[in-house]
């Protein structure tokens, strides 16, 4: 089992409503955001491309987080999804120097939050929020373990990149372009 | 041209507009820690020497400030967390993975061990003490002896500490080599806690853990040459520290030739020094004000000019302090870019 995410680009129009979704569904404190949108703008006019992507945790299959973690309240659960314990995590801030992805954050109880691709939702069969609310689409998520999920046939037909590939992470996220 | 702008309106507190997780008690910390490592160095090694006798002031006096600036360090370590009641979570586990577990458990060795070493020599350096009233007799005359007239001397009250202090001035030679090797551990690690995180492209090199060691050391020996009143002592560790500026501003100009010649990310990394924003703070205030004069000055001085043996060794100690949190502002501006 290894849960995987591929957002299509081509699709994305930026709207936010995965932010939005996530927050909502995972009571995300005032101010704060598991997951966002990069907005990319390439070129000089009039040949200008523009690409949206919607990122968060790329649930990495090389973690740099949990390698640096110094008690172990970073972990990869079943699936290859990177969770954080409460009660173990100190607050002393490793793992977010560590993720070149900016992912984490500091929860204001002091413990280290991000996105948990809503493993309470996967457990029963559902999307995470994000996936489930997009009004485009673009977003699959499943196994990528098993050939026949929608989101092992789509990156084994479409063209993809990860992000920071030279980052040596192996992101789980990948987006179609 | 391509522009990248987080449009989500993303404003994660300590991490937008750019990531901001260790403020000021990170760089002092690491300045405490390495100048503890160095001064329980130098004592370590010259009391295996055996010249504890002539190198008084770096075997029994100047080791006092390593426990002092551990316990400072701490302080501010425990400050910076900020899930601060859970702190005990570093002792439930070894991860040796994990920078910050080595720094843990080196700490939990390396504070007893220093507080030992310090007080087996307390007797020798202050032979007598009289504290009457007032609160440090009250507290001395919790384990130390003291008769009618309240006076205090240096016999323990219990016979177990004194038997432990009989064992551990006899085993000198054990303690250390112990705090020689977790010294060295101590100050190497101070710079592998930045140099593993890849996703920072200043930090994430080789030669950070060395460079760290002997910025520990330098400053180290510094405070060894001031609090010294030995003539030959001064001159040794005026020295030493010669040796260990050379050694050190070899490592940074290494540091730097790897970046230039390393990835986009790293040439990034190393432009915030090159007419970025840390040019004058690293330039002038590290490397010419804390590298370059010191050891001008030290030269004239063995050169039989009198320059008073606080300039070098303040120019020193405010170039190490200075020089950690420059990497540590700088290093956590530095990212990939995608």
């Amino acid at each position: 089992m290894r849960y995987g995410m591929a957002i299509d680009t081509k699709k994305c129009v930026g709207c936010s409503d995965c932010v939005v979704a996530c927050q909502t569904e995972n009571n995300i404190e005032h101010g704060y955001a598991r997951d966002w949108i990069t907005e990319t703008i390439e070129g000089i006019y009039p040949s200008m491309e523009l690409e949206f992507r919607s990122e968060r945790c790329n649930h990495c299959e090389n973690t740099p987080c949990v390698r640096t973690c110094p008690t172990g309240a970073s972990h990869i659960i079943e699936g290859g999804i990177v969770k954080v314990t409460h009660s173990e995590c100190i607050g002393c801030g490793a793992c977010i120097e560590s993720c070149p992805y900016d992912a984490r954050y500091f929860h204001t109880e002091g413990w280290v939050d991000k996105c948990t691709f809503c493993d309470h939702r996967v457990a029963n069969g559902q999307d995470p929020a994000c996936v489930s609310v997009c009004p485009t689409y673009c977003m699959y998520f499943g196994d990528l373990d098993d050939k026949n999920s929608q989101v092992s046939k789509i990156i084994a037909t479409r063209k993809w990149k990860v992000l920071a590939p030279e980052a040596g992470t192996k992101p789980q996220i990948f987006y179609l372009t | 041209m391509k522009e990248e702008l987080i449009v989500s309106g993303r404003m994660n507190l300590n991490i937008d507009p750019v990531l901001h997780v260790w403020h000021w008690q990170i760089p002092l910390y690491l300045f405490l820690g390495g100048l503890a490592a160095g001064v329980l160095f130098f004592a370590a090694l010259y009391f295996i020497r055996n010249e504890s006798e002539k190198y008084q002031t770096a075997v029994k006096i100047a080791p006092i400030i390593a426990p002092i600036a551990i316990v400072l360090g701490l302080i501010a370590l425990l400050l910076d967390l900020k899930h601060k009641l859970y702190f005990w979570q570093l002792y439930t586990t070894i991860r040796l993975d994990s920078p910050m577990s080595w720094g843990a458990w080196v700490l939990m060795l390396i504070t007893p061990l220093s507080i030992i070493w310090v007080a087996t020599y307390l007797k020798e350096i202050f032979p007598k003490i009289e504290l009457k009233k007032g609160f440090f007799g009250k507290l001395f005359s919790f384990v130390f002896k003291h008769d009618d007239n309240e006076k205090v001397n240096w016999d323990w009250k219990y016979k177990w500490i004194s038997d432990f202090e009989k064992l551990m001035i006899n085993n000198r030679k054990t303690l250390a080599w112990l705090l020689l090797i977790s010294s060295v551990i101590l100050g190497v690690y101070t710079g592998i806690l930045l140099s593993a995180f890849n996703a920072r492209p200043l930090w994430n090199n080789a030669i950070l853990g060395p460079l760290f060691l002997v910025s520990g050391l330098s400053t180290g020996a510094a405070s060894i040459m001031w609090l010294s009143k030995n003539h030959e002592e001064q001159k040794l560790f005026s020295k030493i520290d010669i040796l260990l500026i050379v050694i050190e501003l070899f490592f940074i100009t290494h540091l730097f030739m790897g970046f230039l010649a390393g990835p986009e990310v790293q040439i990034e990394a190393a432009k915030l020094f090159f007419g970025g924003e840390f040019t004058i703070y690293f330039g002038l205030f590290v490397v010419i004000l804390g590298l370059i004069m010191p050891a001008i000055f030290e030269v004239l001085e063995l050169n039989g000019y009198r320059v008073h043996v606080a300039i070098p060794a303040l120019l020193i100690l405010f170039g190490g302090l200075l020089f950690r949190f420059v990497m540590v502002e700088a290093g956590q501006i530095t990212r990939y870019l995608y």
